[in-house]
């Protein structure tokens, strides 16, 4: 599954943050999106998983096919490791949750309350979710925030194999991953603010 | 010209700037006009009409009450089909004249309910009934409220224009319903409505013209008004807009 | 669908899940309505049957800031969201977990506290009925609030301020049904009334609330 990107213009706060963005993600690559604080990487995530309609362009390739990682893992504190991934299994279709457990070491966790977790054992198993989801492109928004270095190499083992099954990831990460992929800089994207003069109305 | 025509050079203002420079022109007539049927209307009705035989000189409060009534209900039907363009169309002034709009409405459904008190008093001896007509503007001042509240909660305008919009659509099905249900509450005393175009009229003519004229005035001033804070709310919104400009840094 | 009703119901049970605040709200309204109004049964059976409406009205509202806020606040409705499950069916099963969480409840504990306000005889099934009737509505109706309000820090009091409004109907006729059926009056009306409230919140307010929580989440 491609995703292609053409024209792609987004808004944050009905303000244009990036336009004239265009790419195309294939079929086991994965694209590394970098750019300086605030200039819109996160919302050009969910823009492209759909939880907000872009100002203009076309997505192509994203409907049912992302699986998105954001800030928050949606784990919740009162479900074990299992309950939880167990969960978020059956909502994308019951598949095995064990290599989901295997990936990213989590089966010594298995039964414990996911608020017992720590911040990085919990960011582990929010991005074990997306073994569960089946889904062939992952977007991934910071995924290695709060890691330590062997979680690192374990989450880009996970990366490699998605890619290698013909999965694709796009991910925001200032870090290097030690991954075969290509770098998408969005900076020169940054969206010009129209001239005062053409100011008719939209408030854009 | 067809009226496709037509209705396609209406749109024109729902830009900004054209709507701008229109109501600035229009406003001082609808000014002055709101003014003139107010000032001709009230001192009509209050000192050159006759006392009712029944109900003595308490009945001229109707040139307050008839015409509040009126539009605190009206309002919220013009909020309705502006939410309404904007959940279609997207036009900006059309959802900040329905947030323009809110406030007169609540002033208006507060006028309503003081001038029916008053009236209540001497003639069914009770400032307050729960008399379903009362009642039912008690539930759509408090349905203005929790519109009014909700567009000044949320940071975001176009967010605040889409949730309130959607309120403003579900609470006029709930408001509907609700005054179903208070009629099937309580059958109450108030009387049926005091203006009908049949020929069977309920008020006699010599109050009915006056009224008229009030009901005009208090249209005149809802519209002038309605527009005058529209202008108010886009330039607000431009101001927001401009700040959020500098904050991307342009 | 299944799996997120039966999240939903697991949380609620375990440990902070909330589970019984509604009704342990609902008690203490009930045993406070007599210290505030007096111990005089006939006057109690007068004004039991919507006292206990009011009652679980106001506790099924209670529970309502938590029903989307939880989810928003850790992540979960993003990726519900990215999901291959429709926003409307999130909706719906969400309000059927906090009806099956706090309107059930209130439905069945209804009775016992009935004898409390000394409830006529012909009262009880009415009463029960009207709630069990009624109680879904509320839930629907709430879960639309809770989706307007679920991105504002301080949203709890807006959102009483928006749902109360639109309880208005459902009280009425659910309240008039108990009423009347306490004191052996014909309850077919308001009862078909309560009924067609109910169906019509259930059968269109999820799509409401799906493109409220659309917007919410953008």
């Amino acid at each position: 599954m491609t995703l292609e990107v053409s024209d792609l213009s987004i808004t944050r706060g009905g303000v244009p943050v990036l336009q004239g963005l265009g790419f195309a993600l294939r079929p086991g690559h994965a694209l590394v999106v970098r750019g300086p604080n605030g200039i819109g990487k996160t919302t050009l995530l969910r823009t492209l998983a759909g939880l907000q309609p872009p100002l203009s362009g076309r997505i192509e390739g994203a409907d049912e096919t992302i699986a998105y990682a954001g800030h928050s893992d949606g784990i919740k504190p009162t479900l074990t490791v299992i309950e939880n991934l167990t969960f978020w299994a059956r909502v994308f279709g019951a598949r095995s949750i064990q290599p989901a457990l295997d990936a990213f070491d989590l089966n010594d966790l298995a039964e414990r309350h996911a608020g017992n977790l720590s911040a990085g054992q919990k960011r582990r198993l929010g991005l074990s979710r997306l073994l569960v989801t089946g889904r062939p492109i992952w977007m991934l928004d910071e995924p290695t925030v709060s890691l330590d270095v062997s979680a690192v190499a374990m989450f880009a083992d996970a990366v490699r194999a998605h890619l290698g099954q013909g999965g694709s990831a796009l991910i925001a990460t200032h870090i290097d991953l030690g991954l075969d992929a290509e770098i998408l800089d969005v900076g020169p994207f940054k969206a010009r603010p129209r001239e005062i003069e053409d100011f008719d109305g939209d408030f854009l | 010209m067809s009226i496709s025509a037509k209705a396609n050079r209406l749109w024109a203002y729902a830009n900004p700037k054209k709507f701008l420079e229109t109501t600035e022109k229009a406003l001082p007539f609808f000014w002055v006009a709101a003014a003139l049927c107010l000032v001709v209307g009230l001192v009509w009705g209050f000192f050159f009409t006759p006392d009712d035989y029944r109900q003595g000189s308490t009945v001229k409060i109707i040139y307050l009450h008839v015409p509040s009534a009126l539009m605190a209900i009206n309002i919220w039907f013009m909020m309705l089909v502006t939410s309404l363009v904007w959940l279609v169309r997207r036009h900006h002034v059309s959802a900040l004249a329905a947030r323009a709009a809110a406030p007169v409405g609540v002033v208006m459904t507060l006028i309503a309910l003081a001038t029916g008190a008053i009236w209540g008093q001497p003639m069914w001896g009770t400032w307050w009934a729960w008399d379903p007509r009362l009642t039912s503007f008690l539930i759509l001042f408090l349905f203005y409220l929790g519109y009014i509240a909700l567009w000044e909660a949320i940071e975001n305008p176009d967010t605040a224009a889409d949730l309130t919009s959607v309120l403003c659509l579900v609470g006029s099905v709930f408001a509907i319903l609700s005054r179903y249900a208070v009629n099937f509450w309580n059958q109450g005393l108030h009387q049926g409505a005091s203006l009908s175009l049949d020929k069977e009229e309920n008020v006699a003519d010599v109050f009915w013209v006056p009224l008229l004229v009030c009901i005009a005035g208090f249209v005149l001033l809802f519209v002038a008004l309605v527009l005058y804070r529209t202008g108010t709310e886009i330039r607000a919104r431009r101001i927001k807009a401009l700040q959020a400009r500098e904050r991307v840094g342009a | 669908m299944i799996a997120l009703l039966m999240r939903d119901l697991k949380l609620a049970f375990r440990a902070g899940g909330g589970f019984g605040l509604g009704l342990a709200f609902f008690l203490i309204v009930t045993v406070l309505v007599p210290f505030s109004v007096g111990p005089q049964s006939s006057l109690l059976a007068t004004i039991s049957p919507g006292v206990l409406w009011l009652g679980a009205l106001l506790a099924c509202l209670l529970s309502l800031d938590r029903l989307l806020a939880l989810d928003w606040e850790d992540g979960s409705l993003d990726l519900l969201a990215t999901a291959p499950l429709p926003l409307e069916a999130v909706v719906t099963i969400k309000a059927l977990a906090h009806w099956i969480t706090t309107g059930l409840p209130l439905v069945l504990a209804a009775p016992v506290l009935g004898v409390l306000l000394n409830l006529p005889q012909p009262g009880f099934v009415w009463l029960v009925v009207s709630l069990a009737l009624g109680t879904p509505a509320l839930s629907v109706i709430g879960t639309f609030g809770a989706a307007l309000t679920v991105g504002l820090k301080r949203g709890g009091l807006l959102l009483s301020l928006l749902v109360l409004p639109l309880y208005v109907p459902t009280l009425i006729f659910g309240a008039e049904v108990a009423r009347r059926g306490a004191i052996s009056m014909e309850t077919n009306t308001p009862l078909l009334m309560l009924a067609g409230i109910t169906a019509g919140a259930v059968a269109l307010l999820p799509f409401a609330s799906a493109a409220v929580l659309r917007v919410n989440l953008r």
